[in-house]
């Protein structure tokens, strides 16, 4: 068993054992952090398979931004507990058989022929490239348009769920730093030229 | 000597690989600590000097010593838990922001050839890194069961999430420049015989800019530490920490500090390249690293860049919160945008020169 092995059954044992973790425990905040080793686990995966852009960019897009924010959630909402335990056991079968239909549609999709067949060479080392030189090549050349595509959508996405949430209060103080910036002492302080007042014994 | 001792521990197969890389690892977080600690005393002195003071002056010559005062004295004190608090999380919190702070130091290359770990996509690896760090301020918030220390992580979770897409564009637009994503390609791209102005600080000098804010404010320091900000929420997320756990926050942030400074030097400012590389050809010994460029370059770099940090620490006022924000989304990610585009027809034109 060479090291590559070892460390690949390892990431995965942890990978597998901390998606178990996150449907199992019982503090929201600790299964969002059980989903985050996932990712973490799930990226060293892919750095063995020498795929290291998509490994890091999991990372970089998963644990450093999406699932900040979601953390933030869960911490924010305070989520009661009970209520959402109560159908658990309920809907078990409800969810294996759910679970199961999954599991047989990706099968369908990988094909479990190619299971058995070796992958071929690595089609970055047979250009003679990085991963990510390939990658990037491959998708801004051959597979421009989808790319593209799927950029737009995610766009339009984005810009939809503001509108959907913006809401125009009135009677709110906004500050304009433009104007503040533009200010110049006229408009602030009034000098105002008067004289002495006189007659004032000197203390002593 | 080295060579020796690599081969000798090779010898043992596995073990000795990981014996060897544990020993290479040591060897820059060993030196990481102690600049910390040296970094800490450095900066009460020169704040002290801004403010017209003597700074710590008792402990050992000039004060030296100090920082070991500091951190025995942290050592020793007793590690408090809230009672309400999540053992496990209050206590995984200080590792989880120490753990990114200097896996990230693994792909800085200090000279030519010498990084830990001279990988490909160094550049992404340092993002993900530096945005990992996120979950002990976070967790550390969360896990304290405090109002003051949750506001804190609220706050510094948020700014770190914001400045680090403008802080990102500006790494997009050294990448597009370069054409690579390894550390010592963009360090080797800045190659030339113009000198200084050979570095990308030139065109992309408000990327540049940017990037440097970016990484005090991704640090959350000063003008930048609303997070921590002591006169409305105390100390922020680790208001309750104390002893060797708060000293190990305190060791990732100045970590992290020290970092930003190093990546500045390399990605803006050529790293180990000397400003007068191409003007003199001399060979001298010991002296030609002032012109060939060597790993003195890249450290006295990184000491400058983490000189500005206490220098804004000492002349600026603190940020309002809704000041960052807007600083970060409404000015620095729109010139960064526009920026990336600008290099990019920079390199199309071939208006910068790539190597030497």
């Amino acid at each position: 068993m060479t090291f590559e092995l070892v460390c690949f059954y390892a990431f995965a044992a942890v990978a597998a054992l901390a998606a178990l973790s996150v449907i199992s425990v019982r503090n929201p905040v600790v299964a969002a952090l059980c989903l985050v080793l996932t990712f973490f686990s799930m990226a060293c995966v892919w750095l063995l398979a020498q795929a290291e852009f998509l490994a890091v960019a999991l990372v970089l897009v998963y644990v450093g931004a999406v699932m900040v924010l979601f953390l933030f959630v869960v911490m924010m909402l305070d989520v009661d507990l009970v209520p959402l335990r109560e159908g658990f056991v309920k809907f078990l079968p409800v969810g294996i058989g759910i679970a199961v239909v999954m599991l047989v549609e990706m099968l369908m999709l990988i094909g479990v022929r190619a299971m058995q067949v070796a992958p071929g060479p690595d089609p970055a080392a047979a250009a003679g490239k990085s991963n990510i030189g390939w990658l990037g090549e491959v998708l801004f050349r051959e597979f421009l348009l989808p790319f593209e595509v799927a950029a737009l959508i995610l766009t339009v996405g984005l810009i939809a769920a503001v509108p959907l949430t913006l809401r125009h209060r009135r009677g709110i103080k906004t500050q304009n730093p433009g104007r503040q910036v533009m200010v110049r002492r006229e408009d602030r302080v009034r000098l105002v030229k008067m004289d002495a007042e006189g007659n004032r014994e000197a203390s002593p | 000597m080295l060579d020796a001792l690599r081969d000798s521990l090779l010898a043992y197969g596995n073990t000795g690989l990981v014996a060897w890389i544990v020993l290479k690892i040591l060897a820059i977080a060993v030196p990481v600590i102690i600049a910390v600690a040296m970094f800490v005393y450095w900066e009460r002195k020169v704040i002290g000097w801004m403010h017209v003071r003597m700074g710590p002056n008792q402990i050992g010559p000039f004060g030296v010593l100090q920082a070991f005062a500091d951190v025995f004295k942290l050592l020793f004190k007793e590690v408090l838990r809230p009672q309400a608090a999540n053992k496990t999380l209050f206590y995984l919190a200080p590792l989880l922001a120490l753990v990114p702070a200097f896996a990230a130091w693994s792909v800085i290359p200090f000279d030519a050839g010498l990084a830990l770990a001279n990988i490909n996509i160094g550049l992404l690896f340092l993002l993900a890194m530096t945005s990992a760090g996120v979950y002990g301020i976070i967790l550390a918030g969360w896990a304290s069961n405090s109002r003051y220390a949750m506001l804190g992580a609220m706050r510094a979770a948020a700014q770190t999430v914001s400045y680090e897409i403008a802080m990102g564009f500006a790494l997009v637009a050294v990448v597009i420049l370069t054409g690579s994503l390894n550390l010592s390609d963009i360090v080797l791209a800045q190659q030339g015989t113009k000198g200084l102005f050979d570095w990308y600080w030139l065109p992309l000098l408000p990327v540049f800019v940017i990037y440097f804010v970016s990484g005090v404010a991704e640090t959350n320091r000063a003008p930048f530490d609303v997070a921590e900000g002591e006169s409305e929420i105390v100390a922020g997320f680790h208001v309750e920490y104390s002893g060797s756990a708060f000293a190990i926050f305190f060791l990732a942030e100045y970590a992290n500090m020290i970092l930003i400074a190093f990546l500045a030097s390399v990605l803006f400012m050529g790293g180990w390249l000397s400003p007068i590389q191409g003007w003199v050809t001399a060979d001298v010994p010991w002296l030609d690293w002032l012109w060939k460029g060597g790993w003195q370059w890249t450290f006295i770099k990184a000491f400058v860049f983490s000189f500005f940090y206490l220098w804004f620490r000492a002349s600026f006022p603190r940020y309002r919160y809704d000041q960052i924000m807007r600083l970060g989304w409404k000015v620095f990610i729109p010139i960064t945008l526009v920026w990336v585009v600008v290099a990019a027809c920079m390199k199309f034109f071939g208006v910068v020169t790539i190597g030497a």
